[in-house]
């Protein structure tokens, strides 16, 4: 008998819950007598003060000119590194991550197809300042400044070398990466980079598991592989990467001349350093050139197979959208493939009950998905157009040679992390030279 | 080695044009972008409209103690001898004995005032906002209990963990200088309302 009680109370409790959602204040407050004093509403701590915001973009500023100074002057390995602990000491693990430049991709892009939001000055300023950096002195904020560099750095235990192929090929991910974060970001769907950033739940010392476990084997893989987040996945160095290659200054290995010794060839763990090739053989010469132009008229071909391909994953891609899914299921109740809510107890039940408890018609919800689907279509064409071109110059890239005399740091791939210094003869008797010339005075 | 020259001429060119139309282009968007930021910061806050009291918030914040927590607002609270926010749905007995209770944590306290009244106040540090008594005081209550992110906890995440859990979509971003989003006593309920439970 009791046990019946219960369950005609936990129904009748489910049934008020699923039609009541935010309280109906069914109670007139009590007139005391007892001359009872109503003690104050709730206490409202405030957020981190907006002074903080700006004095972390002063920072941000500071280490970023401090790391230019570092690498294109002093040009010494360990005042680099110190500043690079430094970093990941303020950025990572006393601002706990939150907001970097690779996140702040997502704010701008956000702000621009979504009217509402109003991005925050400073985390426009995370965003804007290493690139404008990154235009005059190459990669220095990978170099000292990002903390997701520098916690990949520290652990940097016995670098192997990654085929350049392999190299290159890995790095299509990462302009995936930065295509999908820009397309989740655009329609409003979700936060990509934040949502896996590998390295976070070690800045706050908590997180969810799976992303604990992204991370460590992001951090095992680093042992051996340097930096491998930077290289192949980091959505921010692909724009860095671009737009170091037009930087005005950049790292050189040794500002005198390269007497080829080729003592530096490994010194590089990023394989950033290339080595002098010689002229283009005479019969690989012909052979390059019509691969070339075979290339070229490829790419639009290219280009628009994956735009298809993009388009057509819409229906896969567009499930990131809470509504997207949240209609999906809908219609799965509706058309009684899954249970109603009530006997279930997922989130996806949750949010249909909230569904319901709106008033919505099922068909207003259909409708704004398939706009939403629609916008993952076009950007689904857009994503897939990059995604050819990027595989397109990458496979034009391997057919162009470049005559190089010296041994010169990658443009592009250069971390400017100052490790090849050391291992030059020539910048060595630079600086023994310059000693002396002090010594002497 | 004239043709060499000519070479690299015609490579500079393209890498200054490239160059100036990066910067024209980066200070285009600072400049589009900066009309269209806010000088002040976002935060993310709960509607308690909106809210479902789902319990996810207990669960899906990267603290191990989430920064969502139940607050009071004493001016819409009933104070009810039977709170369905404090009490189990099939209470025994209407007490503070911890099987009669709902919160997990026992951070709700029960105090009498006077017959037939009692105050229902919040230990925060006990809270872990699982939202069961927001999810009773709203299905048979006034709804003075509801949650909301505390900002002195709160790591305010780019991609708030919670919100792309939250199955309501009552999570949003909020100007920093108006951070919380309470229900307003001012609006209590009429006198005229329903039985005392």
């Amino acid at each position: 008998m009791i046990r019946l009680t219960h369950i005609a109370i936990a129904l009748t409790v489910l049934l008020g819950l699923c039609a009541v959602v935010s309280g109906l204040e069914r109670f007139p407050p009590p007139e005391f007598e007892g001359g009872y004093l109503m003690p104050p509403g709730p206490t409202t701590p405030h957020p981190r003060q907006d002074i903080y915001e700006y004095i972390d973009v002063g920072v941000l500023l500071a280490a970023l000119s401090l790391a230019s100074y570092l690498v294109l002057k002093v040009r010494k390995r360990r005042a680099i590194f110190v500043l690079m602990v430094l970093c990941l000491i303020y950025f990572g693990f006393w601002r706990k991550g939150c907001v970097c430049p690779i996140g702040a991709i997502q704010n701008v892009v956000l702000s621009i197809f979504d009217r509402t939001y109003a991005i925050p000055i400073t985390v426009l300023a995370f965003f804007l300042l290493p690139l404008a950096f990154t235009l005059f002195f190459g990669r220095t904020f990978c170099a000292a400044v990002c903390p997701l560099g520098a916690i990949q750095d520290l652990i940097l235990l016995r670098p192997v070398s990654v085929p350049g192929w392999l190299a290159a090929g890995l790095r299509v991910f990462a302009y995936l990466y930065l295509g999908l974060a820009v397309l989740f970001a655009a329609t409003g769907s979700a936060f990509l980079i934040c949502r896996y950033d590998p390295f976070v739940s070690f800045f706050r010392l908590s997180g969810s598991l799976n992303i604990l476990i992204i991370g460590i084997c992001f951090l095992l893989v680093g042992l051996f592989v340097g930096r491998p987040y930077c290289r192949f996945v980091c959505p921010y160095g692909v724009i860095l990467r671009q737009f170091s290659r037009l930087s005005k200054w950049r790292v050189a290995i040794t500002p005198d001349d390269c007497i080829a010794c080729r003592l530096c060839e490994d010194s590089c763990p990023f394989g950033a350093i290339k080595k002098p090739t010689t002229e283009w053989p005479v019969t690989e010469y012909a052979k390059g050139k019509k691969r070339l132009a075979f290339l070229i008229i490829l790419l639009p071909v290219l280009m628009v197979l994956c735009g298809w391909a993009g388009a057509r994953l819409k229906n896969v891609t567009s499930r990131m959208h809470a509504t997207v899914r949240l209609a999906e299921h809908i219609y799965l109740e509706e058309t009684g493939e899954v249970a109603p809510p009530g006997t279930l107890g997922t989130d996806i039940i949750n949010a249909s009950t909230a569904f319901r408890a709106t008033g919505r018609t099922v068909q207003d919800l259909y409708d704004e998905a398939s706009r939403i689907r629609d916008r993952f279509a076009l950007g689904g064409w857009l994503l897939g157009g990059f995604m050819g071109l990027v595989i397109g110059f990458k496979l034009a890239a391997v057919s162009v040679w470049r005559k190089r005399t010296d041994y010169e740091a990658d443009r592009a791939g250069c971390l400017a992390c100052g490790r090849c210094f050391k291992y030059c003869p020539a910048e060595r008797l630079r600086r023994n030279n310059a000693k002396e010339a002090i010594s002497v005075k | 080695m004239v043709e060499n020259n000519e070479n690299v001429t015609r490579r500079r060119f393209l890498r200054n044009g490239f160059y100036g139309g990066c910067l024209t282009g980066l200070g285009g968007l600072a400049g589009f972008l900066a009309g269209r930021s806010s000088a002040d910061d976002m935060v993310w806050q709960i509607d308690p409209q909106i809210c479902i009291a789902c319990g996810n918030c207990a669960t899906h914040c990267v603290l191990a103690e989430s920064a969502v927590k139940c607050v009071q607002v004493y001016g819409i609270c009933g104070y009810c001898d039977y709170c369905p926010g404090f009490h189990q749905p099939a209470a025994r007995a209407l007490d503070t004995g911890a099987e009669n209770e709902l919160c997990p944590t026992g951070a709700i306290k029960r105090r009498f005032i006077e017959e037939p009244y009692y105050e229902y106040s919040l230990e925060e540090s006990l809270c872990n906002g699982c939202g069961k008594c927001v999810k009773g005081c709203a299905a048979f209550g006034n709804g003075s209990l509801f949650l909301q992110v505390r900002h002195d906890r709160c790591l305010n995440c780019n991609e708030c963990s919670i919100a792309a859990a939250c199955p309501s979509g009552a999570f949003k971003r909020v100007p920093a200088e108006k951070p919380y989003m309470l229900k307003d006593a001012a609006q209590a309920p009429d006198p005229e309302g329903g039985d005392h439970a």
